[in-house]
């Protein structure tokens, strides 16, 4: 957060009842919806902490349902969710999980499938205010908030990767912020989070995915 | 413009002849590069919200999503309507708007957080209320919204609002300050009184815990909204008669986040602590 604005004391806009159980987990979800090709067809949330422990009186559930759908913090609709991922035709379940302690309190995965079949598990928190982070993607450590326009490259773990990623940014005269490298293991997966101050335009998603190393290249923001 | 202490804000107001509220608004067209008319029209939107808030449950009370309350902010209006309200005007109107906002909120409704979710009423409910006793204008309320959203963002700035870190004084507490600061400037006061006001309001919450039965933004914290807005009046009211205060805003901004941080972790919204360890309640 560059500054603290009047509208971050007098706000956000939101439907209630908890900054951080609902409309951090309406942001969550609205992050992760970005990050798996539309339409998707079933989630399941798996709750931890307190979002586990009070998701129900906090309408967490109705809150991550919503968020998934894009509707955004202050969309009335959220109280009514369920009706609407129901007439929706997507599939939708809540687990809470009181076995994993060694979390953040405010912790949710998300495991998405999409109408080709494609699969995503996402773990995001909610770390106060209605902020939130998302921290592994895939079951490995990734992080970035969704404050900064963020391209997120799923690659192989090979030579010249990160060469090719920074000059297609460049080439867009975009300038990165923030990037940081993650990977589940040495010649595996890697995953490039680049935070950018200006908008991507979407031509270099197509562009990234063209190289035999790139699984994915999406771009996500709050 | 810019500010980052109560002691500069007062500064900027003594150098510019401005009241506090405009100093916050040019702040904002500053820091984020606004034009005045888009930060008015955001700032009206958020007003349009709280006032649809503070009084839909008036007509339609709704139980809230744990079960805990519902249905409170329409009995003090009727008990009002009633004459026999013994809180006068301004006071019986401001606990029912605030308890309606709370309301609203428990029932996964539209409320701008003021500073958080748990304390959304005590701002509306003060400054709606005066507006039906002094026929101020929507004008004014934005001016008393922004001079709030001053004193909210200096707590946020050097202190905390949030429940988890300093307690309930950091949110409601924090909340009534903004509230009587707001209502100081709207009712004539300096920006030197409103920030006094603002002072004896922590001062006066100074040490409430933090402890939502179920963990549910419900139990007590309605009933504290509807406290926030009484303790925020009392001290519009002696800061508005002259009365001074020893201990500057700036300084009581500190010493409620020292005890705030002092507060042992059962009080600090874990739910494991105060009211929320009543037995017989909800656990949720």
């Amino acid at each position: 957060m560059s500054f603290i604005s009047v509208f971050d004391v007098l706000g956000p806009n939101m439907i209630g009842p908890s900054s951080s159980h609902t409309a951090g987990a309406v942001n969550v979800a609205r992050l992760a919806r970005q990050m798996l090709e539309p339409p998707l067809a079933r989630v399941e949330f798996t709750l931890y902490g307190s979002f586990a422990e009070t998701y129900h009186g906090h309408g967490t559930d109705r809150a991550l349902l919503g968020g998934i759908m894009g509707f955004a913090t202050d969309d009335v609709r959220i109280r009514d969710s369920f009706a609407i991922a129901d007439a929706a035709g997507l599939k939708y379940s809540f687990i809470p999980n009181f076995t994993e302690t060694d979390v953040h309190p405010n912790t949710v995965d998300i495991a998405m499938t999409n109408a080709a079949g494609k699969t995503l598990i996402v773990r995001g928190e909610s770390i106060g205010g209605g902020a939130v982070r998302m921290v592994r993607m895939n079951g490995v450590k990734i992080e970035f908030t969704g404050e900064y326009c963020s391209l997120i490259v799923v690659q192989r773990d090979i030579p010249g990767m990160v060469a090719y990623i920074t000059e297609a940014v460049s080439r867009r005269s975009v300038n990165i912020a923030f990037m940081h490298l993650f990977r589940d293991g040495k010649g595996g997966t890697a995953y490039t989070i680049v935070e950018t101050d200006e908008q991507l335009p979407p031509d270099i998603i197509q562009e990234l995915r063209a190289h035999h190393g790139v699984d994915d290249a999406i771009i996500v923001q709050a | 413009m810019d500010f980052t202490s109560a002691k500069e804000l007062l500064t900027l107001c003594g150098q510019h002849n401005l009241p506090i509220s405009e100093v916050m608004r040019r702040r904002e067209c500053d820091l984020a590069g606004a034009e005045p008319a888009a930060v008015e029209q955001r700032m009206r939107r958020a007003l349009a919200i709280m006032r649809e808030a503070a009084h839909q449950p008036l007509d339609n009370p709704q139980k809230s999503m744990g079960g805990l309350i519902g249905g409170e902010a329409k009995k003090l209006l009727e008990r009002r309507a009633s004459g026999l309200s013994i809180c006068g005007a301004v006071l019986s109107r401001a606990m029912t708007h605030a308890m309606a906002v709370m309301e609203v909120n428990a029932s996964m409704g539209l409320i701008v957080a003021a500073p958080t979710a748990g304390s959304a009423g005590v701002v509306p409910g003060l400054l709606l209320a005066l507006a039906e006793v002094y026929d101020f204008t929507d004008e004014q309320l934005l001016d008393g919204l922004f001079n709030a959203g001053a004193v909210g963002y200096l707590a946020m700035q050097n202190a905390t609002v949030a429940g988890a870190v300093g307690g309930c004084q950091a949110e409601v507490g924090v909340a009534a300050a903004m509230a009587a600061s707001a209502a100081v400037e709207l009712l004539g006061g300096t920006p030197a009184q409103s920030l006094d006001a603002a002072s004896t309001v922590l001062m006066n919450m100074l040490g409430l815990v933090c402890d939502p039965v179920g963990g549910l933004v419900e139990y007590p914290c309605q009933n504290r909204n509807a406290a926030g807005v009484a303790n925020a009046l009392a001290a519009a009211e002696m800061a508005l008669a002259g009365i001074k205060q020893h201990i500057p805003f700036d300084d009581m901004l500190a010493i409620m986040y020292q005890v705030g941080r002092s507060l042992p972790a059962e009080l600090r919204e874990t739910a494991r602590g105060g009211c929320a360890a009543c037995p017989g309640l909800c656990q949720n």
